[in-house]
């Protein structure tokens, strides 16, 4: 089923009642959602994430715009009658219940000819916990699962029902980092497995890249930019996202580009055809070259081995970021005794961003 | 036994001494007066030791009279009470608009004044030689003939009785029932919404189980209260209550001590303990259904 959302905007009165303007916690957001994707919502606290998320399972109504669910307009429709399945962040399993009756709860709403027996119930409800893996959990009562087990029973009782649409908010936030590598991976087999189109919401950019089909990302409501993940990566449209995306962060320098050529401080980095002006230039860890003939200087701080890599730390005057993370491969001989490190910037992992609205600057090395 | 201990027992000791001073060492007072036959408190001498009291107590028309009218009271105010603030709760936690204003006015009896509401109560139902009381005047709109609540026919006295009782406990149970609904997780309900469930399923099996807790506390505490009354009872009748068929079991205990038939403090002894078990059975059965049926 692909979800059509159309110029869906929701707002908010203000809690500060002297201030009359309401706030937008989504504003004209429009995308589809290819049918059996799993999409990633991504974006820092309060960007309208999961307000976007309970407006798309009808909790909340949006001020205005549509949203269809393959070519029915479910804007007006009320959450029971989407067909939507929602897992909450607190998984909200209903303490007082064994895993089987949580997981049969939504089939007990059935009514009319969709009405099951018990033992209907039971068999779909023994199905989806097959699925997640919980099936030799069916009595235990939630506190007498773990937070990974509780999670996949939450899973289990949105998926039972068959949805339209599976809906999950900050699924992983409660597991501690183990269980979260393991919990990620198990979502994607599972939305693998039963092609629901599932939109997920997280404010981890780790989790959204691993396991999504395509990440939106989002600030303040808008949508900044939408794409595979790597894609979003390789290709920010703007600083915010470039600076969102990635783990060690990106590194942002004030640069300038003057008579076709990129200058952090007073060091030339390489000849662009770029238009002449400040920039910020904006590299990943894994665009330094170790160079001891390398354009760009920079303070060693450290080095941090780390098997495979070595995490170079250092400091630059003309950096935003406290101290510059760079990744380099472990052959590299560094001296680690220099008070001074060199690296030649790989061109394809230096982005331009314009300082008067940090868009892309698009540019060529000559 | 180390240090630690000794202090704890040194900080409960205060509660302690006046616990068994003014509560333990009387029960079991209590407990020997009630077969101390004939006692006299002015001689201190009594008879000689039996069953005799209990059997007394036990053939007192006034007694069977106020057992009656108390396990009456008991199981009719108990669930009524219970279940009508809970839809009230219910209601009030479903509203937005003017929440805080009924929740005032369904609090109000609570801090209303004894003599306040007995006045209410008269203008509501006594039958004076200028009018039948409000309750009549709407009986006689639909074409009714005047009831005497006060003085009338025993159902009456029991109905205001009753709706006396309902009126003054509703209010802490409604504030403890609103405090209870507030605290269940919305998640829940957005959850249950989310799967279709309807209004009434959601409140019975979501609801109900979740604030299940409350009102075991509730029923306990209420039951254990209308085991105890007697003053709502004075409040209304007067202090004969023999006469007026309205006595209660305390009452009962009063009047053996301190009424026109008082002087038996052996009688009320053992009325007092029958009280005392029919209190504990009650209370020990509440608390075994409790067991099977709330979720913590």
């Amino acid at each position: 089923m692909k979800v059509v959302l159309q110029n869906l905007t929701k707002k908010f009165p203000n809690r500060n009642k002297k201030i009359k303007e309401d706030v937008v916690a989504v504003n004209d957001f429009s995308f589809e959602i290819p049918d059996g994707k799993l999409i990633g919502l991504l974006g820092p606290s309060g960007c309208g994430k999961s307000t976007t998320l309970n407006l798309i399972s009808g909790l909340q109504k949006p001020t205005s715009g549509r949203i269809f669910f393959g070519d029915d307009d479910v804007t007006d429709l009320p959450a029971e009658n989407r067909g939507v399945g929602l897992v909450f962040q607190n998984y909200a399993l209903y303490p007082h219940l064994t895993v089987r009756e949580n997981i049969t709860f939504p089939l007990g709403n059935l009514k009319g000819k969709d009405k099951l027996t018990k033992e209907q119930m039971n068999e779909k409800a023994l199905e989806a916990a097959k699925l997640v893996q919980i099936d030799g959990l069916m009595d235990r009562k939630p506190n007498e699962l773990s937070g990974g087990q509780q999670q996949r029973v939450a899973i289990a009782r949105a998926l039972v029902k068959m949805p339209r649409v599976l809906l999950l908010d900050e699924p992983l936030s409660n597991l501690d980092a183990r269980l979260r590598l393991q919990t990620r991976e198990e979502l994607k087999r599972i939305q693998t497995e039963t092609k629901i189109t599932t939109v997920f919401v997280t404010h981890d950019q780790e989790e959204a890249m691993s396991i999504s089909d395509m990440i939106v990302v989002m600030k303040d409501g808008v949508i900044q930019q939408i794409g595979a993940p790597q894609d979003v990566y390789d290709d920010p449209v703007n600083l915010f996202v470039a600076k969102f995306l990635g783990t060690p962060p990106i590194t942002v320098f004030d640069g300038k580009v003057e008579k076709g050529a990129l200058y952090i401080g007073s060091d030339k980095i390489f000849d662009t055809d770029a238009p002449d002006g400040e920039v910020y230039a904006a590299v990943r860890p894994e665009g330094f070259i170790l160079d001891d003939n390398g354009t760009l200087s920079c303070d060693l701080k450290r080095v941090e081995v780390m098997g495979r890599d070595v995490t170079i730390v250092s400091a630059n005057t003309y950096s935003h970021n406290p101290s510059i993370r760079s990744i380099v491969s472990a052959e590299n001989k560094i001296d680690i005794a220099s008070a001074s490190v060199r690296f030649s910037l790989k061109p394809y992992k230096t982005h331009l961003f314009s300082k008067a609205d940090e868009s892309r600057i698009y540019y060529n090395v000559r | 036994m180390d240090n630690k201990n000794n202090k704890a027992w040194l900080y409960l000791l205060p509660a302690i001494l006046f616990l068994t001073a003014f509560l333990v060492y009387p029960l079991i007072d209590v407990f020997v007066y009630s077969f101390e036959e004939g006692y006299n408190s002015a001689s201190q001498t009594f008879f000689g030791v039996g069953t005799y009291n209990y059997s007394y107590v036990l053939h007192d028309p006034y007694f069977l009279r106020a057992v009656q009218n108390t396990l009456i009271l008991v199981f009719i105010t108990v669930p009524l009470s219970t279940g009508i603030a809970l839809l009230i709760s219910v209601g009030l936690n479903s509203i937005t608009k003017l929440k805080e204003l009924f929740q005032t006015v369904y609090f109000l009896p609570y801090v209303t004044n004894t003599l306040a509401v007995g006045l209410v109560f008269m203008i509501l139902f006594k039958k004076t030689p200028y009018t039948d009381g409000l309750v009549n005047l709407i009986i006689n709109f639909f074409g009714g003939s005047s009831v005497d609540f006060i003085d009338g026919p025993y159902w009456a006295k029991m109905f205001v009785l009753c709706f006396y009782t309902i009126w003054v406990v509703m209010p802490f149970k409604i504030l403890i029932f609103t405090s209870a609904l507030a605290s269940v997780n919305k998640d829940y309900y957005n959850a249950a919404k989310v799967d279709g469930t309807s209004r009434f399923r959601t409140f019975m099996k979501i609801t109900l189980p979740m604030i299940s807790p409350t009102v075991f506390y509730l029923v306990i505490t209420g039951f254990i209260g209308a085991f105890k009354a007697y003053s709502d009872a004075v409040a209304l009748f007067g202090t004969n209550l023999n006469a007026a068929e309205m006595n209660t079991i305390v009452g009962y205990v009063y009047d053996m001590l301190y009424g026109d038939s008082g002087g038996y403090p052996s009688y009320a002894s053992a009325a007092a303990i029958i009280l005392f078990v029919i209190v504990l059975t009650i209370t020990c059965i509440n608390l075994l259904v409790s067991k099977k049926h709330v979720h913590y």
